[in-house]
């Protein structure tokens, strides 16, 4: 386990500052100050209702900032090119998708994107190393993505998510439909995934076990 | 061959009020399987009559012009009202869609007749309304069914598809990568009602402009050249207007941060 708060001699990825939320009248958060550096997991906690997806997707850009910056390894967003920053700083849905296809097809599609053309591509025994580690075996590739179930379907969006790199890597209630033992060997496999490269994480958890034993450092969301 | 000299029987104003009973046949259905459509009924009954008979007149009048400006002037007004109803049929709005569909139409309309007049039938002149005013109302009329559905379709389609654009968006894909299957979809609907018709064109319908020259004397031959040009004119004019309508809606509802901003999308609360 990392040390608690601030790893201040791991290298900073990522500094978001003053960031602010509004929904209509409601003011979710304002002032926001953000910094992660290599290794982190950072538990995000707070009510229900409070914004903690809203910050996710902020993160990733996937909404307009209503207020501040945010800056990856030092470069504004603009300067990586929004496609980019995105799969740098990937945003794992609560509600993963999956269109049409075999586990596989999914799993290769997002090597297809424009932004992604000449950077590497599907690496089979990866993910089947993933899934072993998953307890899961290969078979698991060639099932029909729209037959899975909520557990399998979200153990999809991980590895589609982990495949590609990412540098932080945002995670919305990441193992909410999976059963204890799944919960553990993702946690598991998530802490050697940042091990191996200067990554973070940022994710929610509505269990607050999850929170005192997976993050290195939590930040709670306040107005 | 043309149809101004009156080959046809002229209908009586009784026999006009007389075909005016047939809309009971929808009251009365209307009220048997209580639809509430009695209402709506006469409404459309009554404006479709007004309007025609003042169509009627205008176009007695028009047709005796010689003034380019005037008729060119018309034909956008037509314009005009075709892109605004295009937009009240759909369930959803943003801000510039009016806009978007006027422009749509217009350039569908404008490009398509345009080439229709001055190059595949040549009235003289060019703006001769006779010609100009009926070949552009077919456009129009068909261009905005094309509009209305396309567009609805496209912005229901983003909101249904909204967790699969996203996750696409998330994923590294560009705002295009995301929602083309959103769009093609879209643009594939609104032409399907085109392409329907001219596959059954003939065996299951006659279509009014070939009926009217057949009633007026015309040559069936004749008529049915017609047909064929403001056929392709139409659906030309329906695959312009729609590709402009959908692109144009798919740059407002994304942004050049890639973004989705269904935000901008309000729904709208109407019956009818």
């Amino acid at each position: 386990m990392l040390p608690s708060p601030p790893a201040l001699d791991r290298p900073l990825l990522l500094r978001a500052e003053q960031l602010k939320r509004q929904l209509g009248d409601r003011l979710l958060w304002s002032q926001l100050d953000l910094e992660l550096r290599a290794g982190e997991r950072l538990g995000l906690v707070a009510p229900s209702g409070a914004g903690k997806t809203l910050l996710l997707r902020a993160l990733a850009l996937l909404d307009p900032l209503q207020a501040g910056t945010i800056h990856l390894q030092g470069r504004p967003p603009a300067s990586w090119g929004l496609p980019r920053w995105r799969s740098l700083v990937l945003y794992l849905t609560q509600r993963p998708v999956a269109h049409g296809g075999t586990v596989e097809a999914n799993l290769r599609s997002p090597w297809s994107f424009q932004e992604r053309r000449g950077r590497g591509g599907w690496r089979r025994e990866r993910i089947t190393d993933w899934l072993a580690a998953l307890g899961r075996d290969p078979s698991f590739l060639a099932y029909d993505a729209e037959r899975l179930s909520g557990g399998e379907l979200q153990l999809l969006a991980l590895l589609r998510a982990l495949q590609l790199d990412p540098i932080v890597l945002l995670l919305d209630e990441p193992t909410a439909s999976l059963d204890g033992a799944t919960t553990g060997a993702v946690e598991a496999l998530l802490i050697a995934w940042l091990g191996a490269g200067p990554r973070a994480a940022v994710f929610t958890s509505h269990d607050s076990e999850q929170i005192q034993r997976f993050a290195s450092r939590t930040l709670e969301l306040a107005r | 061959m043309t149809p101004t000299s009156s080959g046809a029987l002229t209908i009586s104003d009784g026999r006009l009020a007389l075909s005016a009973l047939l809309i009971l046949v929808n009251v009365a259905l209307s009220a048997a399987l209580r639809l509430g459509l009695a209402r709506s009924l006469l409404v459309a009954s009554v404006r479709m009559v007004v309007q025609l008979l003042l169509v009627g007149f205008v176009l007695e009048w028009l047709f005796r012009q010689d003034n380019a400006p005037l008729i060119v002037l018309l034909g956008a007004a037509m314009a005009m009202i075709a892109g605004v109803s295009a937009v009240q049929r759909t369930r959803r709005r943003f801000a510039g869609i009016y806009l978007n569909s006027l422009l749509s139409v217009m350039a569908a309309a404008a490009l398509v007749t345009g080439l229709a007049v001055t190059g595949l039938i040549q009235p003289q002149p060019w703006y001769n309304p006779q010609y100009l005013i009926p070949l552009l109302g077919m456009v129009l009329g068909n261009t905005l069914n094309g509009i209305s559905l396309g567009l609805d379709r496209f912005m229901e389609g983003l909101r249904s598809g909204r967790d699969r654009v996203e996750t696409a968006l998330a994923l590294g894909a560009t705002r295009w990568e995301a929602c083309q299957e959103v769009v093609r979809d879209a643009i594939r609907v609104a032409m399907i009602p085109t392409i329907n018709s001219m596959m059954v064109m003939g065996l299951v319908s006659l279509p009014g402009m070939m009926t009217g020259q057949i009633l007026q004397g015309a040559a069936p031959a004749a008529a049915v050249r017609y047909q064929i040009v403001i056929l392709f004119m139409i659906a030309s004019a329906t695959a312009l207007g729609v590709f402009g309508v959908v692109g144009l809606a798919y740059r407002r509802l994304t942004s050049a941060d890639h973004q989705l901003r269904l935000d901008r999308l309000t729904s709208v609360s109407k019956q009818g």
